[in-house]
């Protein structure tokens, strides 16, 4: 069966789910299998479609839950060959079983996580409570705030995880509706181009190859796990890196647009930051700007890289701001937030005087106002004002009733 | 094509070279690594093979080292049929692309799984791999109980046997419900081949097995497997109780084609009273008491019927 290329536009108006497909169309994935959820439906649905039209030569298994997904997708890794899916929420957390599974079991294996709320209450929106429930699971995660880094971080994830020295598992993140069904213009590559970044699946260990029967997925106990564990980790930690860094220097000499690890904005001179993830990167941007013409001196920070967690450049990009906020799209659920926890932990052995304040805010797609961003600045340059914190360390932001705050 | 053993008796049988080494962690006595034998030696094509979280797992690919000579995987209890299945479909798509690496070979993808893994946990996933039609042979080793994790009933538990969460008591025969009919359920599917098989009648289980892996579409076969630690029997007599189960009925051996066609494959010349079987096993012990006696009765009658409604069916060809 011959598959045709695509034809398209050098700017196209996609969202971030057609995005998506259309870059798993571009990499010439062998296996997907998939299952429907919202909002990251329309992934698995494009990529349908492209199959039924005859843009696609491998297979597609819709199974029959999120858990099968990506234990088909395990079985297909193992097999020898390029493999990807997408889910959101309630079937990325029935998917975590097999998450830790496939990074355990070094399978380079490419999730579309189109991030969405987890219930109770059910809620199809946006948050970043799936994300955040993946972040121990060994994989690593890439951050889209847009239809355009959806698209483009897909091809530098199969890059990096497929990669001999990695063979590491890789997540995509994207918001649930606000960047998943927005559509915006995306700057595209054609077919061979794209594909030529990916290259051919390099296969390694596959079980496919009968001169050479490899055994995947074999117990541990005390004798061993820990080596096992420690080494996933040691990768993670001193391998990753260089080889996003690489990608992203490769993928601007190709399409001339750049990413890295952080996305800094204005914070070369910024006495005051947000720290964030997500469609809100790109509204705390907007409002930088406008706090900036008001006098205040305001940057953003935002992670491309989640995991693994990029120590290092946050230091460095925050050393000389003087009130930070962390923006958590999560529940902490009885401590301060992730965020806020992650960037504590990395300041704190610093010289930095920087005060460090948390707020929790969009919890199950509820708005991050651009007069949300302009509050919190003022609050920020207040606690630089004062020399203190003046608020408590953690907020809630945009949550009905008296204003709730703890620590 | 597919290459099929031709095997003469059961001396060159048990000789034969084998992909699954002697050399496992499996209890003396254990009817599955028989059954893992007599599955793999029933072809020289090449093997994708997965086992769920279980006995056969834990005891054969304990790291540095594995038993297994041919490719394997283990991802979790209920979806060792999911991980043979997307390695089925990684297949096609590397057969489609030209990109495999032997293209002249002819592999079989076959997982193994208890009962535990099959008839409860598992049971979405091997339906789903059914129902989609994956080229897979899926292996129940039914030892009617959570085994590896010391003896807990399943939905293959039968009545009155007593396990750790059914226990026999003062005032309880054990498990009160009746064991799951998955072949029935399996078969239900429409796929195009299931089989009840048992280690004892191993030229029957090869017959089964070579029908399995030459057909086109998902097989499923159940197997029964007696336990010597959970049913409570002396090691060395595995086979007699593979015996008593065949021969009294209580896993009478048969095959539905294509979802419909039940033929009856094995007729015991001298059918053994189903007493004689529970007797011979610890587990049912509390059954011989007084008060207990009428569910070995009851027992009887269930196979008996089992075995009437099995043979009208092959009459019928429904």
């Amino acid at each position: 069966m011959a598959f045709d290329k695509m034809e398209l536009r050098d700017i196209e108006v996609w969202d971030g789910n057609f995005a998506a497909a259309q870059a798993m169309r571009q990499c010439q994935i062998d296996v997907v299998a998939a299952y429907p959820i919202t909002p990251s439906t329309p992934i698995v649905e494009g990529y349908a479609k492209f199959l039924a039209d005859g843009y696609v030569e491998g297979e597609f298994v819709m199974v029959e839950s999120e858990h099968a997904a990506m234990s088909g997708c395990i079985g297909a890794a193992a097999a020898g060959g390029r493999v990807a899916t997408a889910t959101s929420s309630q079937g990325f957390a029935l998917m975590v079983e097999t998450l830790y599974q496939a990074s355990g079991m070094r399978l380079p294996i490419v999730l579309n996580v189109v991030n969405r709320a987890l219930a109770a209450p059910l809620n199809v929106n946006g948050d970043h409570s799936d994300m955040y429930l993946g972040r121990d699971s060994g994989w690593i995660q890439f951050d889209a705030y847009c239809p355009q880094d959806a698209y483009d971080l897909n091809f530098i994830a199969f890059r990096v995880a497929e990669d001999h020295d990695v063979r590491l598992p890789a997540m995509v993140h994207q918001d649930g509706f606000m960047t998943s069904h927005t559509a915006q213009g995306v700057h595209t590559m054609d077919d061979d181009t794209a594909y030529s970044f990916v290259g051919d699946f390099k296969p390694m260990n596959d079980m496919l190859d009968f001169e050479h029967p490899v055994t995947h997925g074999v117990q541990t106990e005390e004798d061993w796990h820990f080596e096992h564990k420690a080494r996933q980790h040691n990768d993670l930690m001193t391998k990753v890196f260089p080889k996003i860094e690489a990608a992203f220097d490769d993928f601007e000499k190709l399409t001339g647009r750049r990413y890295n690890l952080v996305e800094k904005y204005d914070l070369d001179d910024a006495d005051v930051a947000v720290v964030c993830m997500g469609t809100s990167v790109e509204t705390a941007r907007e409002v930088a700007k406008e706090m900036r013409e008001k006098g205040i001196k305001a940057g953003v920070l935002g992670l491309r890289v989640i995991r693994p967690f990029p120590f290092f450049q946050i230091q460095e990009a925050l050393k000389d701001v003087k009130a930070i906020a962390a923006l958590d799209r999560s529940s902490p659920n009885g401590a301060p937030g992730m965020l806020f926890n992650e960037l504590a932990g990395c300041l704190f052995n610093t010289d930095t005087k920087a005060m460090l304040s948390g707020y929790v805010y969009g919890l199950g797609g509820r708005d991050l106002t651009k007069k949300h961003l302009t509050d919190l600045y003022t609050e920020l340059q207040a606690n630089v004002d004062a020399g203190k914190i003046t608020t408590p360390l953690q907020q809630f932001i945009g949550v009905r009733g008296p204003k709730l705050a703890f620590l | 094509m597919s290459e099929m053993k031709k095997i003469k008796n059961l001396k060159e049988f048990s000789t034969s070279a084998d992909r699954f080494e002697g050399a496992n962690l499996l209890c003396p006595g254990c009817a599955h690594s028989i059954i893992v034998r007599e599955v793999l030696n029933a072809t020289n094509d090449d093997l994708v093979l997965s086992a769920s979280t279980g006995c056969l797992e834990v005891c054969t690919a304990v790291y540095p080292y594995t038993s297994w000579d041919a490719s394997w995987i283990h991802i979790g209890f209920e979806n060792g049929s999911t991980a043979v299945a997307g390695a089925e479909a990684m297949y096609n798509a590397l057969k489609r692309k030209g990109r495999l690496k032997q293209p002249d070979r002819n592999p079989k993808f076959v997982s193994f799984a208890g009962d535990g893994a099959s008839y409860d946990i598992g049971f979405q996933w091997i339906s789903g791999c059914m129902e989609r039609g994956h080229n897979i042979m899926h292996v129940v080793l039914d030892n009617e109980v959570y085994a590896n994790t010391g003896g807990q009933r399943s939905s293959s538990t039968p009545i009155g046997s007593s396990s750790t969460t059914a226990p026999a008591g003062r005032v309880s025969y054990g498990e009160k419900k009746n064991k799951k009919d998955m072949v029935a359920i399996m078969a239900s599917h429409g796929i195009p081949y299931s089989a009840q098989v048992a280690p004892n009648k191993w030229k029957d289980m090869v017959k089964k097995i070579q029908h399995g892996m030459a057909v086109d579409g998902p097989v499923f076969i159940n197997a029964v497997s007696p336990c010597t630690t959970e049913w409570k029997f002396d090691p060395k007599d595995t086979m007699m109780l593979t015996d008593l189960a065949t021969d009294s009925l209580v896993f009478p051996l048969y095959e539905i084609i294509d979802g419909h066609e039940l033929n009856i494959t094995y007729r015991p010349k001298n059918v053994v009273p189903v007493e004689e079987y529970l007797a011979a096993q610890g587990r049912f012990k509390h059954l011989f008491k007084d008060e207990y006696k009428y569910l070995i009765k009851e027992w009887q009658e269930r196979v008996d019927a089992n075995w009437a409604y099995l043979n009208r069916r092959e009459e019928a060809r429904v």
